[in-house]
């Protein structure tokens, strides 16, 4: 199995047409680390994620993926999409083996069971949950053995009891494969769940880094847990509360 | 499970041939009581006498060969033009601002205001019909392979390109099955089109074909073959539909529709 790449961002501006939507971010990753960014919608932390992805170019900065600069797509990450993106033409296990090649049925297989879904690799993609259309997109993303997994707020559309378990499940095979993962969120408790790190963006800025030192699998019970959940939060919430009152006054 | 399945399917069948069937009876039944005057339209059992007639001396097997022969050239080159551009412009932006104007230019020129100049150019030979049925056919298939190719869903086209598809298996992997279910909606809005076109050019001008036919037993007060070519036409087109509606249920399994 191969190692996480180290990633590195530096001085990582992007604007789209008169606006900046990342104002410098400086950021690196370790091998193998999980970090989190949350962020209120529009905060950039989307953005920030397709650029190391490379389907988007930074206007200024670099990115720098295993030493080497960035450009174009970024072929040592797969990136798992909020709304699954699977094709709805072509069946779960041509969906998970595809771009692959050479023994590539094998490999889908392997990466459906582990996701629990084997016996659905016959399956239409629109007769599945949408739960189950997640896992087949994460063993879509994982078939391919990136070095970095991205994960564009992939639990977004799902209900609390298979968020749990999806959580379980990325977690199990992100530990199991050593990857570099980087998790899009706007759900703090699950940020706080998986990540080693959580990085909160507000305005186009990184405003926190927070280091969570957690045992894992983590309890939701827990008091220490419990007290970095909530004070993750708070400081969310607090530039929500400075921006309504600048309404208010104005 | 099989036998109920099929048993279902017969009665459908049966039942979406009802309303025809029922129409035949009360056409035959108004025949035999003299309110419909033969000079007006003949009976049903006419009509089939007089195709039975036609089919023993071959001259229907032939007409309707020709007819369709003619139908198929022309949906042929007429669809693959439509197709070619359609992708061409829905792909490439470059080519999209070069062709579309004109193409949307032509588009407008009702395809049978041609049919003088076509005789003019073709006389009445095989050339003037599948010429006119190219043309007719070309702009549903151009409009909806062009509007299947642009609103390919954008996301599945960006997952496709961070799943390594590129090129050619970007297109035959996304771009052609996105767009399939709009180009099979073109295909069978031209099938439609083909069959007219051809009904008024044969009608028009030609010296073989089931519009011939028509013409020809007109000059001879002939109202059965008359009526047995109109039929014919209904029947045709039926079948094309029919069969374009087994190939929108094979190619689009996958869709939630056809499920």
């Amino acid at each position: 199995m191969k190692n996480g790449n180290s990633l590195e961002l530096q001085g990582i501006t992007k604007s789209f047409v008169e606006h900046d939507v990342l104002k410098g971010v400086d950021l690196s990753f370790k091998q193998g680390e999980f970090v989190a960014v949350v962020g209120k919608s529009g905060c950039g932390k989307s953005t920030l994620l397709r650029l190391v992805a490379g389907l988007e170019d930074p206007t200024g900065g670099k990115i720098f993926v295993n030493g080497k600069s960035l450009h174009g797509l970024n072929k040592s990450s797969r990136t798992m999409f909020q709304d699954g993106r699977l094709f709805p033409w072509k069946k779960i296990l041509q969906n998970v083996g595809v771009g692959l090649k050479g023994d590539w049925k094998r490999d889908a297989m392997e990466l459906l069971e582990q996701v629990g879904l084997a016996n659905r690799a016959h399956d239409w993609p629109s007769v599945l949950s949408g739960g189950q259309k997640q896992r087949v997109a994460l063993a879509r993303a994982l078939v391919n053995q990136p070095d970095i997994l991205l994960l564009d707020e992939p639990l977004g559309a799902l209900d609390a009891l298979t968020r749990v378990e999806m959580q379980r499940l990325i977690e199990e095979l992100w530990r199991k494969r050593g990857l570099t993962a980087l998790l899009v969120t706007h759900d703090v408790e699950e940020a706080v769940t998986l990540a080693d790190r959580v990085l909160l963006i507000e305005e186009g800025k990184v405003v926190m880094n927070k280091e969570i030192n957690l045992p894992r699998p983590r309890q939701k019970d827990n008091i220490q847990y419990v007290s970095i959940a909530a004070q993750i939060l708070n400081r969310v919430m607090q530039v929500d509360g400075a921006i309504e009152n600048k309404a208010i006054h104005a | 499970m099989q036998e109920k399945l099929n048993k279902k399917l017969n009665r459908s069948l049966f039942v979406s041939w009802l309303v025809p069937l029922i129409l035949l009876v009360i056409w035959q039944l108004l025949s035999l009581w003299g309110v419909l005057s033969e000079r007006i339209l003949p009976a049903p059992t006419e009509v089939l006498q007089a195709g039975a007639a036609l089919l023993k001396t071959g001259d229907l097997a032939e007409y309707i060969g020709i007819s369709a022969k003619r139908a198929f050239i022309g949906f042929l080159i007429g669809g693959i033009i439509g197709f070619v551009l359609g992708l061409l412009n829905g792909i490439s932006t470059i080519a999209e601002t070069l062709f579309d104007t004109s193409l949307q230019m032509l588009r407008n020129i009702p395809h049978l205001a041609l049919i003088p100049l076509v005789i003019l150019w073709f006389g009445i030979e095989e050339e003037a019909k599948i010429f006119l049925v190219a043309l007719g056919v070309l702009f549903p298939i151009y409009l909806n392979t062009f509007h299947g190719v642009k609103s390919v869903d954008k996301g599945l086209i960006e997952a496709a390109r961070v799943y390594g598809l590129h090129g050619f298996s970007l297109f035959w992997n996304v771009i052609l099955p996105a767009a399939l279910p709009s180009i099979l909606v073109g295909i069978r809005f031209s099938l439609g089109i083909m069959w007219v076109t051809l009904i008024v050019a044969e009608t028009i001008s030609a010296n073989s074909g089931i519009g011939y036919m028509a013409m020809n037993a007109r000059e001879f007060m002939r109202m059965d073959i008359v009526v047995l070519s109109i039929l014919l036409y209904a029947l045709l087109g039926k079948i094309s539909d029919v069969f374009a509606k087994m190939v929108e249920k094979r190619c689009l399994k996958w869709h939630p529709s056809y499920q």
